[in-house]
């Protein structure tokens, strides 16, 4: 009996009707007819993310329930020569979720459990499509939250998450996703079930689970994650300092960490778009101010406002025209409102935006925001600086309307300039979005041969045959990824 | 072009040229954790790494520091700055506490030694620099090789230099002791404890931060015992048993004689060994591909296996 007919045998209610594509009808017995998608119009969505990028080129795209039908959807696609890409929201600004080759895509998004609070041990079991800021809010009641909170935290995923390594403001004091991941399940490229790491405190062996993090869906797919808790804090002073350039708010910003304080976030965010968010959410951001200052402390009540005053005092040492605390939970949470929307409130300015993400190191920001704004002006592009300022994590926002003829070329130009500058100041390539499809071409700007060489050995030890995720983070020439065997799949079948 | 993380340190190139191309080799730093892994083969050649602290920069909290170096050496450097790394202070180097990956006793205080490998270069098998991570405190570019190095015994390169992050030194460190206390209600109650340290009948606590917030703690400390203020405690020495937190209050029915336990952390400190379940066919997997990838001819630490037992 073939492996079809052997599935098909133990379907209730006999099996579906045949397609003629083998792929697909192992597919849908391994599921379910209704959990595989291949209608022009889901095949179109799934094929592109939140970037800019083209779209790519999707085959049936999966949507399991169970860790075991992962492993199963592994073992066909391997079966068919076909690789696999994994998808959460498909928030990425990376292209890191666009199906390159006719891929089986694997939407994790009906995985959307969380399994068990584990107080005792300080970890929550959650299945990959859990919604970031539903896990946070479903942990707020028993005195916790998850430290990540990307921009995107209202529906990106927490697989998303991990595949990305995603930060967000409150990633300063508290550290991106690696640090708030203790176990990982995952289904490698050939459907193996396996556990990375643990919940004890020091797991043996090579730290694989810190590995997988960040691996962008090239390592296997990620169906049972343990994200650790973090207590929320008891107290919380927000400051908005209002200055006349960002090069006074980017030097208070070295200055607080240079004077040894770590805030729980500091934020960046210049006058255009400080006018544009404040246009959008009335949250009380001043619009005549040059750059804004967003930042936070947390802790024990005690000594809250020690460090508080400490990052006051340093601001108007930097020329700051204004200091403001936020007097309440609604003032405070007005201006988180302000920050986390600035992506969608220049919409009222142009309908298309690139965000860009490059970390420099704190003492080069104000030095590098500069350099954009002359890479803008000479790329007749306009330019909007919005970033997480205490890690030196750049996100300069192009802003641009798509139909204009040859725009994106300019974007693109302006966009490379900007990532040069930020080598060039001792930065790297992204401090949170990822490589994706988006970067691979400036990987051997910041790494040697030899550098991307043993990047890609340790991907070949997780997925010797390159079917994960395909042709993305590692340039062409460094990669296991034999993309053009992948684009050989019939035309006619996935078009 | 020559990329960002190129380096033509002579003092690397020459650490790089005593690795060589074949042979086997290991990497000595203070023989404090000589024996994890199990016996290096007698054929090893033994070599040091480079020393010296290359570069801090305090105001960016990173340092660039060789893998000989003392920690002892790197902390008094960096206190001149009022800063420490997460890495433990027990007479090592900064190689071996990063190839090695254990953490400090102290550790929600320091910090994790997997979190603060910002950057990492080491001399492949073939005798090549190769660098991972880099030297930003946030940073998602590429695979994550410094994760992968830290706690790899150096069975997958040879680690020369590595960027550290580094963190401010709380303004308070008190300790504080009860033998009339639950330490895992201790644990519960206090919002960041620098440690907890359990030994079954006596409970040692560190408190750190602001002066009020350590008094406010305090308050805390006594609503839970009769708390006195003692003497840091030297670090645990011993074996190393790894929990989970949850298995500590049934670590006296072990039976494993005196131990100290790191509350809300889970590591055990004994003067038995850990029996621990071999890893999983699956993982074992991972780890026999990975090691034939960086070191197909089996030449770096020969005779030590990350997770064997």
């Amino acid at each position: 009996m073939s492996l079809i007919e052997r599935l098909r045998s133990t379907l209730p209610g006999g099996p579906p009707a045949p397609s003629g594509d083998p792929l697909l009808d192992e597919l849908r017995v391994a599921l379910s007819p209704d959990r595989v998608k291949v209608d022009g119009a889901q095949r179109s969505l799934l094929g592109k993310d939140a970037s800019v990028f083209d779209g790519g080129n999707s085959g049936p795209i999966c949507y399991p329930t169970s860790t075991d039908e992962v492993a199963a959807i592994m073992r066909i696609a391997e079966a068919h020569g076909r690789a696999v890409v994994p998808r959460g929201a498909g928030t990425g600004l990376a292209g890191g979720a666009i199906p390159l080759g006719g891929p089986v895509v694997i939407a994790v998004t009906k995985m959307n459990k969380i399994l068990e609070i584990d107080e005792e041990n300080g970890v929550a079991w959650v299945e990959p499509g859990v919604i970031n800021l539903d896990l946070t809010r479903h942990l707020q009641p028993l005195g916790y939250h998850f430290a990540p909170d990307p921009s995107s935290q209202q529906v990106c995923t927490i697989g998303g998450n991990v595949a990305n390594n995603s930060g967000g403001p409150h990633c300063l004091a508290y550290g991106v996703t690696n640090a708030h991941v203790a176990a990982l399940e995952i289904v490698t490229a050939e459907g193996e079930i396996v556990m990375l790491g643990g919940l004890d405190a020091e797991p043996d062996g090579y730290d694989l689970r810190g590995v997988f993090v960040g691996s962008e869906g090239t390592l296997g797919i990620t169906t049972k994650i343990a994200v650790t808790l973090t207590r929320n804090r008891p107290a919380v002073r927000t400051l908005l300092l209002s200055f006349e350039s960002t090069r006074d708010a980017a030097n208070t910003v070295s200055g607080v960490v240079a004077a040894g304080i770590v805030p729980a976030a500091m934020e960046v965010m210049d006058q255009r778009i400080t006018q544009a968010v404040e246009n959008y959410v009335n949250a009380g951001y001043p619009t005549d101010a040059g750059a804004v200052l967003l930042a936070e402390v947390d802790g024990p009540e005690a000594g809250i406002d020690i460090d508080a005053e400490r990052i006051r005092d340093i601001g108007l040492e930097n020329n700051a025209t204004d200091v403001r605390f936020a007097q309440d939970d609604a003032e405070r949470a007005a201006l988180w409102k302000g920050r986390k929307t600035a992506f969608g409130a220049v919409a009222q300015i142009a309908p298309d935006y690139y965000l860009h993400d490059t970390v420099v190191p704190r003492s080069k920001l104000a030095d590098v925001l500069d350099e954009i704004y002359a890479i803008a002006d000479r790329h007749d592009v306009l330019v909007m600086n919005v970033f997480h300022a205490g890690d030196g994590n750049l996100h300069p926002l192009l802003i641009f309307d798509g139909r204009e003829p040859g725009v994106l070329d300019r974007i693109h130009a302006a966009g490379g300039d900007i990532i040069t500058a930020s080598l060039d100041a001792g930065g790297v390539l992204s401090g949170e979005h990822g490589i994706g499809v988006e970067k691979q071409k400036y990987m051997d700007r910041l790494f040697t041969d030899d550098d991307l060489d043993h990047q890609n050995r340790l991907r070949r030890a997780f997925d010797p045959v390159c079917r994960a995720n395909p042709g993305k983070v590692l340039p062409m020439g460094h990669s296991c990824a034999d993309i053009q065997h992948l684009r050989s799949v019939p035309a006619e079948v996935w078009g | 072009m020559t990329a960002v993380l190129h380096t033509s340190d002579p003092v690397l190139t020459a650490f790089a040229d005593d690795v060589g191309t074949d042979g086997p080799v290991a990497i000595e730093g203070a023989r404090t954790r000589w024996s994890l892994g199990g016996p290096l083969d007698d054929s090893a050649r033994i070599l040091t790494a480079p020393t010296g602290v290359v570069e801090y920069t305090p105001e960016e909290m990173i340092v660039t520091v060789r893998a000989g170096t003392t920690v002892a050496d790197l902390h008094s450097e960096l206190a001149t700055k009022g800063q420490w790394t997460a890495l433990p202070e027990r007479g090592g180097t900064v190689g071996g506490a990063v190839a090695v990956g254990q953490n400090d006793f102290r550790r929600p205080a320091r910090g994790e030694v997997r979190t603060s490998v910002l950057q990492v270069r080491y001399v492949s098998a073939e005798g090549r620099i190769v660098s991972g991570g880099g030297p930003t405190v946030k940073n998602v570019s590429g695979f994550d090789i410094p994760r992968l190095i830290t706690g790899s015994l150096g069975t997958l390169g040879c680690i020369a230099e590595v960027i550290l992050r580094t963190n401010p030194i709380p303004a308070i460190e008190r300790w504080f002791a009860s033998d009339d206390t639950d330490p895992f209600a201790v644990h519960a109650a206090l919002l960041a404890p620098g440690a907890i340290l359990w030994d079954g009948t006596t409970t040692t606590v560190q408190l750190v931060g602001h002066g009020v917030d350590v008094d406010a703690d305090v308050t805390v400390l006594t609503s839970h015992g009769s708390f006195v203020e003692v003497e840091p405690p030297e670090a645990p020495s011993g074996e190393r048993w790894s929990l989970a937190p949850a298995d500590l209050p049934a670590v006296p029915e072990l039976g494993i004689g005196p131990f100290v336990a790191e509350v809300g952390v889970g590591i055990v400190h004994a003067a038995t060994p850990q029996v621990r379940e071999p890893l999983d066919p699956g993982v074992r997997l991972i780890h026999e591909r990975m090691k034939n990838e960086f070191d197909p001819a089996g030449r770096l630490n020969p005779g030590r296996v990350v997770g064997a037992h």
